[in-house]
């Protein structure tokens, strides 16, 4: 069975069709890299698997089960969780607050109003270890508004992996790194067990090439070439569009 | 002061208003606040938690009120009355909330102003119903207990009592993983959503918790007054209402109670000395909006810190000179 199959399907806003008949397969526990310049439909992809997109045709499919027309909010209770290209945070709240909403989201304590969420120190633990795992233990308690771009890109790794996915989808999740920075999360990826399937989309080739097994290479919404590291990067098609050969 | 004392303080000031205000005028004054700040704390889930700023609440708040009195006239007891009519609330809380939830920011203000404007044309155009302008006379208070609550002491009790029980679900309700679930809601929808939560339906519940406590407020204040009329329902209530809880700052628990003294004060005490009060009430929220864009309780806690870390810095400067 394969984490995520995709067959057949379509997009279009108005006259412009941004997702033109994709099909996706990845392996469960596979490492997948989506690459393609900007306006090739990849982000677009995603939502379409998250659900704040529907799709105009074609299906979905996550391990086996056809979520095509399931709301968006049913599937991370499937596992499927994903991180924005776009910071996607609450700006008002701590960084342990980001991380407990991730947790309660998947919990039915969240429909409770009458216990203190300050007093669950089960989930409280669970948003600790969640944020040690990406190295901000000591900014824990820090509101959100006072860390850097960053630590905040961590904060998005933290809260998806939190909700303990096995599928994973990471939308750029070097975009804006330092040298430094690229490292850690570079580690942090690396870190991630073999069953976590994981599909990311990525500009910067250096650390992403190493982290993929498969790449699969968008243009104008359609997957143009698919195949290993070695074969997609040596395919004339790739260097035509990509690679600006 | 820890916070505890603070509470106890609080508590012992709001029991004692009866014994040092002494005029019964000026007691029926306090539990007009005590009323204004269950309706401004009932509409501060949706304006302050939920980010959902509703121009039609004083239609839930009259709703309550008219049912109960309708029912009361009719011959009911007072407390199958207050009940039957607390049902009616939800019920039309769920039919609002239906209506408005498809829409978000100005597109829910519209909405939910619109469906007030709608009850205020039915109060006042259903004469046979609501007796139109002449609105609907209650001719007793209810005796729970057997205490009655006719005098303007045992009603302010009364109406304490409700708005401790008002004040204390709020809080209860605030620090919850629901009060958090809805806080997340208000930042950030399409994410919660992408969390596994289901955002329409934390708005709907919000939205029957702040329906049902605006209807206990109408309650009250249909008792209050021993009165009913289409001015209860009419958009300048609703837009009082929405300016104690901003004016006292929103997504607080202290600012709409706030707000809704500052409110009734002015329109019965400054009234008495300033015949245009209005005007200054007016320039009052806009001095707040000038000064304390978040409020008068965060603002003033924000004066606070200011001058007190300016008085001890202020020695330390004068001694190295």
């Amino acid at each position: 069975m394969s984490a995520l199959a995709i067959k057949g399907l379509g997009k279009a806003f108005g006259g412009l069709r941004v997702t033109a008949g994709v099909d996706l397969t990845v392996a469960e526990g596979e490492r997948r890299l989506i690459i393609g310049p900007n306006g090739a439909g990849k982000t677009t992809l995603f939502n379409l698997i998250t659900g704040e997109l529907r799709p105009d045709s074609g299906a979905i499919a996550l391990f086996g089960r056809d979520i095509t027309a399931l709301p968006s909010r049913l599937r991370p209770h499937l596992g499927l969780a994903r991180t924005y290209q776009i910071i996607t945070l609450f700006p008002r709240e701590s960084l342990l607050q980001n991380v407990t909403l991730s947790l309660l989201g998947r919990s039915p304590l969240r429909w409770n109003p009458f216990r203190r969420l300050d007093r669950q120190t089960a989930l409280l633990a669970a948003a600790r270890a969640a944020l040690g795992r990406v190295g901000l233990e000591a900014l824990a308690e820090r509101p959100l508004a006072q860390t850097s771009y960053g630590e905040r890109r961590r904060v998005e790794i933290a809260m998806a992996l939190a909700q303990q996915p096995r599928l994973l989808l990471l939308d750029e999740p070097f975009a804006g790194l330092s040298v430094d920075e690229r490292k850690e999360v570079h580690a942090l990826l690396r870190s991630i067990p073999r069953d976590v399937t994981v599909v990311m989309i990525e500009h910067d080739m250096d650390v992403a090439l190493e982290l993929a097994e498969r790449i699969t290479l968008m243009h104008f919404g359609e997957v143009v070439v698919e195949g290993t590291r070695a074969e997609v990067v040596a395919h004339p098609r790739t260097r035509e569009i990509y690679l600006g050969g | 002061m820890s916070r505890p004392a603070a509470v106890a303080a609080a508590l012992l000031v709001l029991a004692s208003v009866p014994l040092w205000v002494g005029n019964s005028y000026y007691v029926n004054i306090a539990s007009q606040i005590l009323i204004y700040a269950v309706f401004a704390l009932a509409l501060n889930v949706l304006v302050g938690y939920a980010g959902l700023v509703s121009l039609g609440h004083a239609g839930l708040f009259g709703i309550g009120s008219y049912a109960l009195a309708w029912l009361l006239a009719d011959g009911w007891g007072h407390l199958p009355a207050a009940l039957a009519a607390l049902l009616l609330i939800l019920g039309a809380s769920a039919v609002f909330a239906v209506l408005s939830l498809r829409a978000t920011g100005i597109g829910f203000l519209m909405i939910t102003l619109a469906l007030g404007q709608i009850l205020w044309g039915l109060a006042y155009r259903w004469i046979s119903l609501t007796g139109g302008d002449n609105g609907i006379n209650v001719n007793s208070r209810p005796a729970p207990f057997g205490v009655a609550l006719d005098g303007a002491t045992p009603f302010y009790y009364f109406t304490l009592i409700l708005f401790l029980a008002a004040v204390g679900s709020m809080a209860v309700f605030v620090a919850s993983p629901f009060g958090a679930s809805l806080k997340g809601t208000r930042d950030q929808p399409r994410r919660m959503t992408a969390l596994g939560y289901n955002v329409w339906l934390i708005r709907f519940l919000a939205f029957l918790f702040s329906g049902f406590w605006s209807g206990v407020a109408g309650l009250l204040f249909c008792y209050y007054n021993e009165f009913v009329s289409p001015n209860v329902l009419a958009l300048g209530s609703s837009a009082e209402v929405l300016l104690m809880v901003i004016s006292g700052g929103t997504g607080t628990l202290l600012g709409p109670i706030a707000g809704a003294a500052l409110v009734v004060i002015m329109k019965n005490v400054a009234s008495a000395y300033i015949e245009r009060w209005n005007l200054v009430l007016g320039a009052i929220f806009v001095a707040i909006v000038i000064f304390m864009p978040e409020g008068l309780v965060p603002g003033s806690v924000r004066l606070w810190r200011w001058l007190w870390t300016g008085m001890r810095r202020a020695p330390a400067r004068g001694g190295a000179r």
